[in-house]
């Protein structure tokens, strides 16, 4: 929304004019639904290649000698608990807080982060000491694209979450952002610092829909660590 | 970096746009710059509809050499290997390349103006998937130019026939890449226009007025988004098999081939739906204007649509009888796939009842869709015989199944976009094509058509395999091969006809009124062509057929239309970065089919994955300047006798409190 929006500090009244369609669902909302309803599709492909694989192929490995379960179920938590934060932030955004947003989105952000470092730690680990590789066996082929996706998945939204962040810093930040010492990576730095100051309240909207994203990745994580993980221990806990 | 362009009157604009973003935004409409930046649904469509066309020939072309090839028995015309080639080609072209985006052509050019939209919910979005599609079939087709040339593994790839092993040049590379593409280029467009139909009705058009071939670009938007993923999902696996080392599909390292059959035809079967189901929705446009009556059951039509393409995700292991799925799935299969015909009967009883009692006027566009009901019932017919397990598993990969395609394709699908280039024609140049020669190109089509594919039926039933190359004249196939070769030919010169008269009317055709064929849509309701922002006025609609009704109905049902606010009407600016992104993508693609390969020139293998990271890193780019920049938007003041009569706009809705 730029020249024509209605300029008015009211963070609702900035959201009302999207409403106004045949069903009263912001475009972008419903966008991002059906773009939702398209990834299920995408994962559940992914999901049946693991399994009907693993189902063919049952004693070739056997996952829970590598799998770090403890490891992987704490990254989950923490992946969890990063949809906590994503809500919050769009609560603050919907009150016109921007400063409380970017504070929740640093905190989704840096969750997402945890998150995708346990997964470079335990591919890692898989490969160096379980030689699981993706050509070491269907089940290193399957497994490693099933997860990598969902991993790019998130890889994705933390840069789009951090897009809007950069968004919501006040405009003089814009030069703190090009300078950004070394913390962050100087392309990541020049993309940022022109984003630095552009947040307006009918952006809400845009965070709400890069939430709608967040929360999908996440509960597809939860199908994904039940699928691939927690049913390789079913036989050891005796079922 | 909100879209919406129905807030125009709402909306207190600045006298001057701001324009942010990297640079100045291109603000000349006309030209070059003004075509590759366009963002102007109408624009697009032509976009699409001329690179169908030009892919309609490309793959027509492979065709005739397909059929010159067998025309007598034993030649040698062309080698094998081309042979593998060109039916590959001819057979992606053919459905990706061109009927699918043709069908797209009509999406984006009338169903905003059927539903009275400015322009569909996200412009850029939209001239992104145009870009997507135009590089995707530069991609594919790139493919005869490199070492190895074009892909030889048929339009379905059937593993294990695609491993590096045995199809090891890069036209398979080539070929995945293209495809994936052209399925971003479907994705994008179909979240578009789902957004479009649901959100963007004009007042008092709720969706059971809406006409039909919206509610059908509706339903195939759907079976995109829910089919293509499989398809998307399959080919990078594939690619990984290739390029990576894993196993997917390989059967040396305990993969299993029949995977790829249930992926591909989990996208496949839909994607029949996808091209049949907007070419219904020409038909059910066109039948009601040419018998003057409304469309017969018009709620049995939409239902049954939308019932084809729910069952159409339930029956695509009907493709794979023959690899011995288990008595009850192929069973279950052969009786899902018999339930199809009822929906697809119903429609066509419903076809049938619209021009029942009619008062039927014979036009080009009529005939070409009374031809689409019988042709495409032919191939219904041979589709309910092959349905049956035992039946198929004696037709299974013989020429009746390419004739059974080729009915539906052609005289289904083909036919009903030509009934609609002929009917759409003077809306979309404002210029009329002369009837007499679209009769001849009519029947010229219809004549050649049978006598290429009817002839088939009978090759198939005496055994002719499909995808051979030639044959011993003791099978007794050379009257049925030559006649049908001389049939291709008549067909292709019908099509050869309809572009010079399209090219020829375009400059030379007599002018087009608003209504040249006293229609009952929308879209009819505006100039031919129609202006920039489609209508100068907000139509609030009252009838399912509103422009009939404004010319015959009642008082209570005619349409009311609202004047644009004080401010005008708001159209969205122009960009690069859809081009720019699509453009990253292509490179992106093209560095992936170079992975490890030897390029021209050197003949080594020197890329790693460098071309893939600059073209992702440049699609970044692209979207991220896309969205910083935002829709922004100018506002136009159609001249107040374009809406005269008009009831004036609510002009405080401002959206304060
Ligand atoms: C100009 C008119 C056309 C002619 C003369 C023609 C001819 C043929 C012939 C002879 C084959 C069989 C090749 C073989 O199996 O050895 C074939 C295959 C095929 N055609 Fe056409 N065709 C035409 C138009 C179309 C159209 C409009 C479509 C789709 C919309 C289409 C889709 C296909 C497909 C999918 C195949 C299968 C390719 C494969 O086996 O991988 N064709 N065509």
């Amino acid at each position: 929304m730029s020249s024509h929006a209605a300029t008015t500090d009211d963070p609702h009244a900035a959201l009302e004019p999207l409403k106004k369609t045949s069903t009263g669902i912001e475009n972008k909302k419903l966008a991002m639904w059906a773009f939702l309803a398209s990834d299920c599709m995408f994962f559940g492909t992914l999901i049946s290649t693991h399994l009907i694989y693993r189902k063919v192929y049952p004693t070739v490995v056997e996952p829970t000698e590598f799998f770090d379960i403890e490891l992987t179920g704490f990254s989950s938590f923490i992946l969890l608990m990063s949809s906590l934060l994503m809500a919050l932030s769009v609560s603050a955004a919907h009150k016109g807080n921007i400063a409380g947003m970017r504070r929740f989105l640093l905190g989704t952000i840096f969750f997402g982060l945890i998150f995708l470092s346990g997964q470079v730690y335990e591919f890692n680990h898989f490969v160096k000491d379980a030689g699981l590789t993706l050509s070491s066996s269907v089940f290193g082929s399957t497994f490693y694209l099933l997860t990598g996706t969902h991993g790019v998945h998130v890889a994705l939204g933390v840069l789009w979450l951090s897009c809007w962040t950069a968004c919501s810093l006040p405009k003089d930040w814009a030069w703190y952002t090009l300078r950004g010492g070394r913390f962050l990576w100087l392309p990541f730095r020049v993309i940022f610092a022109p984003m630095v100051g552009r947040y307006k309240h009918e952006n809400a909207l845009d965070v709400e829909v890069a939430g709608l994203y967040w929360h999908f990745v996440d509960i597809v994580w939860i199908v994904i660590f039940t699928a691939v993980y927690l049913v390789e221990y079913l036989p050891i806990l005796g079922f | 970096m909100s879209s919406t362009v129905e807030t125009e009157h709402h909306a207190p604009a600045p006298a001057e746009p701001v324009r942010d973003g990297i640079w100045r935004r291109p603000l000349k409409n006309t030209g070059l710059v003004g075509f590759l930046t366009t963002v102007d649904h109408k624009k697009i469509g032509i976009g699409y509809a001329l690179g169908a066309l030009f892919f309609l020939l490309l793959g027509g072309i492979e065709a005739l050499i397909i059929r010159a090839q067998l025309m007598y028995p034993e030649q040698e015309l062309i080698s094998a290997r081309t042979y593998n080639q060109l039916f590959t080609m001819h057979g992606t072209t053919m459905i990706f390349l061109a009927v699918m985006p043709l069908s797209a052509a009509f999406f984006n050019y009338i169903m905003p103006l059927q539903i009275g939209a400015r322009d569909v919910a996200f412009p850029r979005m939209n001239a992104l998937g145009l870009w997507c599609f135009l590089l995707g079939g530069v991609i594919l087709n790139l493919s005869w130019f490199f070492p190895g040339g074009a892909p030889a593994i048929g339009w379905f790839a059937y593993a294990p026939l695609t491993d590096r092993q045995y199809s090891p040049e890069m036209g398979t590379d080539f070929w995945i890449m293209g495809l994936q593409i052209l399925g971003i280029a479907s994705l994008v467009g179909a979240f578009n226009f789902i957004t479009t139909i649901v959100n963007m009705r004009a007042p008092g058009l709720s969706m059971m007025r809406l006409p039909l071939f919206t509610w059908m670009t509706l339903i195939t938007s759907f079976l995109i988004i829910l089919a293509f993923p499989a398809i998307t999902i399959a080919l990078v696996e594939l690619m990984f098999d290739r390029h990576f080392g894993t196993y997917f599909f390989n059967v040396e390292g305990g993969g299993k081939p029949i995977l790829w059959q249930h992926l591909f035809w989990i996208f496949g079967h839909p994607e029949v739906y996808i091209l049949i189901l907007p070419a219904m929705g020409i038909i059910s446009e066109i039948l009601p204007v040419f018998s003057r009556k409304p469309l017969f059951g018009y709620p049995l039509i939409v239902f049954s649509g939308a019932v084809i393409g729910f069952l159409g995700f339930a029956v695509w292991s009907h493709h794979m009888f023959t690899t011995g799925l288990g008595v009850v799935a192929t069973t279950a299969f052969a009786f899902l796939t018999m339930l199809i015909a009822i929906p697809t009967g119903v429609k066509i009883f419903n076809w049938i009842g619209t021009m029942w009692g009619g008062r039927i006027r014979f036009t080009t566009p009529m005939l070409f869709s009374v031809g689409f009901i019988w042709m495409f019932m032919m191939g219904g017919f041979t589709g309910i015989m092959h349905s049956s397990p035992p039946v198929d598993a004696q037709q299974q990969d013989t020429y009746f199944v390419v004739a059974h395609f080729h009915y539906v394709l052609i005289g289904g699908s083909i036919f009903a976009l030509f009934a609609g280039m002929y009917y759409w024609f003077p809306k979309v140049s404002g210029r009329l094509m002369d009837d007499f020669v679209g009769k001849i190109v009519f029947y010229l089509m219809f004549i050649g058509f049978n006598l290429a594919f009817f002839p088939m039926h009978i090759l198939g039933m005496t055994g002719m395999p499909r995808r051979t190359h030639t044959y011993k004249s003791e099978m007794g196939w050379d009257q049925s091969n030559f006649w049908s070769t001389v049939g291709a030919f008549i067909l292709g010169i019908g099509i050869l006809i309809f572009v010079i008269q399209m090219v020829y009317a375009f400059y030379k055709g007599g002018k087009a009124p608003k209504d040249p064929w006293d229609s009952r849509t929308l879209e009819w309701d505006t100039d031919s062509p129609p202006k920039e922002y489609n209508f100068a006025y907000t139509p609030v609609i009252h009838a399912r057929d509103q422009v009939w009704e404004d010319k015959y109905g009642v008082e209570a049902k005619r349409m009311e239309k609202i004047a644009p606010g004080k401010h005008g009407i708001h159209m969205p600016d122009q960009s690069w970065w859809p081009l720019i992104t699509s453009i990253g993508i292509f490179i992106a693609c093209l560095g992936m089919v170079f992975h490890k390969q030897p390029v021209p020139l050197t003949a080594e293998a020197v890329f790693g994955l460098e071309i893939v990271i600059a073209g992702l890193v440049a699609t970044f780019i692209g979207m991220a300047a896309w969205a910083l920049e935002g829709p922004g938007g100018f506002h136009l003041h159609p001249d107040p006798a374009e809406y005269a009569g008009a009831t004036p706009a609510p002009e405080d809705e401002h959206g304060h409190h």
